[in-house]
């Protein structure tokens, strides 16, 4: 019994210190008052006055866009290196590879930015490329990123399973460049879907890189958020942490739901 | 290994290896470039290390840049301060972490789906956003002062924002997940029974846990302890939102050398640094924990 007491004690406790501040700030999310820690009364004028502000909107677009595109590219060229790294033997320099696919996993975010932009800055003065720095500067610097993690999760996956598949379908005489459409691309999609979902929610949530790459037009929603909030308090972001929980928890449900179907099954 | 690998497809190998060399390589070669260059006024802001002059080909490299970081005690102190925080929050990651790790993969299925799931979701939310939680929380009218007041604990709201217990705090928080759900993964393989089995043999439960669930949940724990570890070190969001200027950190002072005070080659000389310091402790780290897991399979 006193056993059953401790445990149930403390998961209340670990879950009420995750969720804790969160639900603080969905319920002042409806808070009728400027300043954000009196309450005053029900009200949604908070979320009238978010979805009416253009920057926060636009800087949402601008986030998902680059979100996408990012998660996208990383995912191809993270799969292209976790099949690289298993499966092909000859790779010229290939520790110098290894090095290169996983060094930006403990590359402080900080000195990632920094590096990034002082090269842009450079290759512009030297061959005009990037013609200024922006949206393209963000997402070329959040693929760098994001490849090292999806290159894991495939690597990972793929150094697990059975390789006497691709063994038998190159024996049965299928075109090599075939075996990886036909045999090992559907064994690791479930790892190419999550691979795509960080890549997504890194350059999602990324602040410092994309501050240091960032210019004129190219905004993102961290960005934005973070201009609000570094020296005081806002309560539209507050609006806009609510709706972000709920597309979050939204999310979860259905990927456990999805998942429980297909345990049944 | 696929033999005959098609000709064709080396771009398979050379599309990421071009991209991480020139989008990953280039920059931090170039960050050392500049680290030994010497500053000056213009754009950019350093001298080229080659230049032609009348005396013909002229160095300007200097190790100035790392005299100066390293002669300034405010600069060591914040690679000490980063790391000081990055170790505090890890432990205490650990041991707010594990029990919660521990109970929800010893609970029911149906229960453990939905706390796992309850443990994903802070996981993929906004990382600023859940500090920003923090910044509203601890404010002087904030409901932590309100409620202290309330209990009778305290007369006059305190101020608990600003310091570096506020940015322990609010990485403990952040980061928790990070910690959890790989702990959360190898305890949920565990066999419970090794729990009874080592009970049923006459072992204490302080002795079951320190010589039969620590070690096997030791992977777990370099993994947590890992991602937890490495991102603090570097820092910059959260010392800015709740921190004060009590104690200064690595990322902050580098944001300020380049943004602030536009010096690239201390910038520069200061990330370069840190790579030394901060980040190649942990690859050395994880290179022997690797060849200690080889041979101990």
């Amino acid at each position: 019994m006193n056993k059953l007491f401790f445990k149930i004690f403390t998961l209340t406790i670990g879950f009420s210190f995750l969720y804790f501040p969160i639900l603080t700030l969905i319920a002042y999310s409806f808070n009728d008052n400027k300043r954000v820690m009196v309450w005053k009364g029900f009200s949604l004028r908070w979320y009238k006055e978010l979805f009416q502000n253009e920057q926060i909107l636009e800087a949402f677009y601008t986030s998902i866009k680059i979100a996408s595109l990012s998660a996208t590219f990383a995912t191809i060229m993270g799969v292209m290196i976790g099949f690289s790294l298993t499966r092909i033997s000859k790779i010229p320099a290939r520790p110098f590879f290894i090095f290169l696919s996983s060094s930006p996993l403990v590359m402080p975010e900080i000195i990632l930015g920094l590096s990034l932009l002082l090269f842009f800055i450079s290759s512009n003065h030297i061959i005009g490329f990037p013609s200024s720095k922006g949206q393209l500067t963000v997402l070329i610097s959040h693929i760098t990123f994001s490849v090292a993690f999806v290159a894991v999760i495939i690597q990972s996956r793929l150094s697990s399973y059975d390789k006497n598949i691709e063994e038998a379908a190159q024996d049965l005489g299928t075109i090599p460049n075939m075996i990886f459409w036909k045999v090992t691309a559907p064994v690791i999609l479930p790892a190419i879907l999550s691979g795509w979902l960080l890549a997504f929610t890194l350059s999602l949530d990324d602040l410092v890189v994309a501050s240091f790459t960032t210019g004129p037009g190219a905004n993102t929603l961290p960005i934005v958020v973070f201009s609000k909030v570094r020296l005081g308090l806002s309560p539209e972001v507050n609006a806009l942490s609510a709706i972000i929980m709920l597309i979050v928890i939204l999310a979860a449900i259905s990927i456990y739901l999805i998942n429980r179907s297909n345990i049944k099954k | 290994m696929i033999k005959n690998f098609k000709k064709q497809n080396v771009w398979f190998v050379f599309t990421p290896y071009l991209w991480l060399v020139l989008f990953f390589f280039v920059p931090l070669a170039l960050i050392f470039k500049i680290s030994i260059s010497v500053s000056e006024w213009g754009m950019p802001p350093y001298r080229d290390l080659f230049s032609l002059s009348e005396n013909g080909l002229e160095i300007n490299s200097t190790l100035g840049n790392y005299l100066f970081i390293f002669s300034d005690p405010f600069y060591i102190r914040s690679y000490l301060n980063s790391l000081s925080l990055a170790f505090t929050s890890t432990v205490l990651c650990l041991i707010i972490g594990y029990p919660i790790a521990f109970y929800v993969a010893k609970s029911k299925t149906s229960i453990r789906n939905i706390l796992l799931i309850m443990l994903i979701i802070p996981f993929w939310s906004s990382f600023l956003l859940r500090v920003y939680a923090w910044k509203v929380l601890l404010q002087g009218s904030g409901i932590i002062n309100s409620i202290l007041i309330h209990i009778g604990l305290i007369s006059e709201p305190i101020s608990m924002l600003h310091n570096h217990y506020a940015v322990i705090l609010g990485v403990v928080y952040t980061y928790l997940p990070f910690m959890i759900l790989p702990l959360y993964g190898y305890l949920v393989k565990f066999d419970l029974n090794l729990i009874d089995a080592s009970n049923d043999l006459g072992a204490k439960p302080l002795n079951t846990f320190v010589k039969v669930i620590l070690p096997l949940s030791l992977p777990g724990i370099v993994a947590g302890s890992m991602l937890v570890f490495i991102p603090v070190v570097g820092e910059y969001i959260i010392p800015e939102m709740l921190g004060g200027s009590d104690k200064l950190y690595f990322g902050k002072i580098i944001w300020d050398e380049f943004f602030v005070n536009r010096d690239w080659p201390i910038a520069s000389a200061l990330a370069m640094s840190g790579i030394v310091i901060l980040v190649f402790p942990i690859i050395i780290f994880q290179l022997m924990y690797a060849k200690y897991n080889f041979k101990n399979e």
